[in-house]
């Protein structure tokens, strides 16, 4: 059975509506704009969205929030979009804050097989509201940790420069942040990729997701690839190689 | 008293030479442009670099190549890529060696608050609430006071916490101090500030023992 489908519909045909859905992504770097648009077309409602951001105003996840498909937002992150605030303040989306570590950390839990994870993140802070908290001495300091829960989705819909028709992923640079432990997170894990490839044209040694976790696979059909802070210096001899890191 | 780059010049003296460094967004960001040369400091961003670089020329953007802050950056010689559930584990295992926030508020137990204010926009934690829990050596650069000129270092944050006495160190626009079991310890004036003006501005406990030195900038 091959996991290669034909093309972004096919992929999603089984998400409906009240899906519980990880989408890979940090910002608008690495997110799965072809699964996010075909989503959007489909109309499905009532998902439940698991992402370390929430896009911006009119693109990414801000597509879904736009046509009001999201029903709860799990992020650790949502600064940089107005209607995203809206529905908030208005109560039409549940929004769940998770430091951003500890959603990872959940996420890499679930690909591991592990139910929950003990984390110091968020102790005496509301975060640590109605949760299990643990006294651990590790590394000779005896601390409080608390106990958060490996996600639970339905579906991981990440995106991979690389990857073959055995479902191995290659990420490049930056946009390999949230997509490989979400891949290895999803019951069902869906890959777009800038580049699909045959079997042996990827060197193993450089695999970062290994095919088992990828159901299924396809090469999308464009890549905006939008960059939402785009930040230059000017082209003058640096002094150190850390200077101008504030764009004068 | 000191501007914004005057505290990052600052805490650029605190960062040691081999360190793993994670700067957050605003002032702290600053810190990387007074790190003295010769100095080698691997600057650690949390989407998942170690080795970041400074922003890229015009025409070499890279969308897959951003900071936490997402904006745009490169990468040095020797850096390297990971995954965001690695990140935070370097930083909750303590391999980042100094990490340099920003806050809204600090008590003088070593709390901060810097995430919500109640009735406003709520953005999320993001990271910080992992880096605090963690880190082993966090200096936080802020203002002494707020916008409407009340201290942020306080007995008690009125703000919800992003961790607990988890502070050690604080650099303002007026002193250098740190946070003991006594309350804020003045270490270090801005040049042209007295005491008494740290006094006022501070609405926690402040301990100023002996002669205290101005602060070494440049």
């Amino acid at each position: 059975m091959s996991k290669v489908v034909n093309n972004v519909d096919e992929a999603i045909r089984d998400i409906n509506d009240g899906a519980n859905i990880m989408f890979g992504g940090f910002g608008l770097c690495g997110i799965p704009e072809n699964c996010i648009a075909a989503l959007v077309r489909k109309g499905v409602k009532g998902l439940t969205c698991i992402s370390n951001n929430a896009g911006v105003d009119d693109f990414g996840l801000g597509l879904l929030l736009q046509k009001h498909q999201i029903k709860k937002m799990i992020a650790s992150y949502v600064g940089e979009n107005a209607e995203f605030e809206r529905q908030m303040l208005s109560g039409e989306m549940e929004v769940e804050l998770v430091p951003q570590g500890t959603l990872a950390t959940r996420c890499m839990a679930a690909g591991y097989g592990m139910p929950a994870i003990f984390t110091p993140a968020g102790v005496g802070t509301e975060v640590a509201q109605g949760k299990e908290v643990r006294k651990f001495k590790f590394n000779g300091v005896e601390k409080d940790y608390l106990m958060e829960y490996a996600f639970d989705a339905d579906f991981a819909i990440v995106k991979a420069w690389k990857g073959d028709t055995e479902g191995n992923l290659i990420y490049r640079a930056t946009a390999r942040n949230f997509n490989p432990v979400m891949a290895m997170a999803g019951k069902i894990t869906i890959a777009e990729v800038e580049h699909l490839v045959q079997p042996g044209e990827l060197n193993p040694d450089h695999i970062h997701t290994p095919g088992i976790y990828v159901h299924r696979i396809f090469q999308g059909e464009k890549f905006e690839k939008r960059i939402e802070q785009r930040t230059v210096r000017k082209k003058i001899k640096l002094h150190h190689k850390l200077l101008l890191f504030d764009n004068r | 008293m000191l501007d914004k780059n005057g505290i990052a010049k600052r805490i650029a003296r605190e960062v040691k030479d081999g360190m793993y460094v994670n700067l957050g967004i605003g002032i702290p960001t600053l810190v990387a442009n007074y790190i003295p040369a010769g100095i080698h400091v691997t600057l650690q961003s949390e989407n998942g670099i170690l080795g970041m670089g400074p922003f890229p020329v015009e025409g070499e953007e890279d969308a897959d190549f951003i900071n936490a802050g997402k904006q745009t950056v490169t990468l040095l010689p020797g850096s390297s890529i990971f995954d965001s559930a690695t990140s935070f584990g370097m930083i909750r295992a303590q391999k980042v060696d100094l990490t340099i926030l920003g806050a809204m508020e600090v008590s003088e137990q070593g709390d901060i608050a810097s995430w919500k204010i109640p009735g406003k926009m709520v953005k999320g934690m993001g990271g910080a609430m992992d880096l605090v829990a963690s880190a082993k050596n966090i200096i936080v650069a802020m203002q002494h006071v707020n916008k409407a000129g009340e201290s942020k270092l306080l007995k008690q944050c009125t703000l919800p916490l992003t961790g607990v006495k988890c502070i050690k160190r604080i650099v303002t626009e007026m002193a250098v101090l740190d946070v003991t079991p006594q309350g804020f310890k003045l270490l270090e004036l801005a040049p042209g500030v007295s005491v008494e003006q740290v006094k006022n501005a501070t609405a926690g406990r402040l301990i100023a023992e002996g002669n205290i030195p101005e602060m070494k900038i440049d």
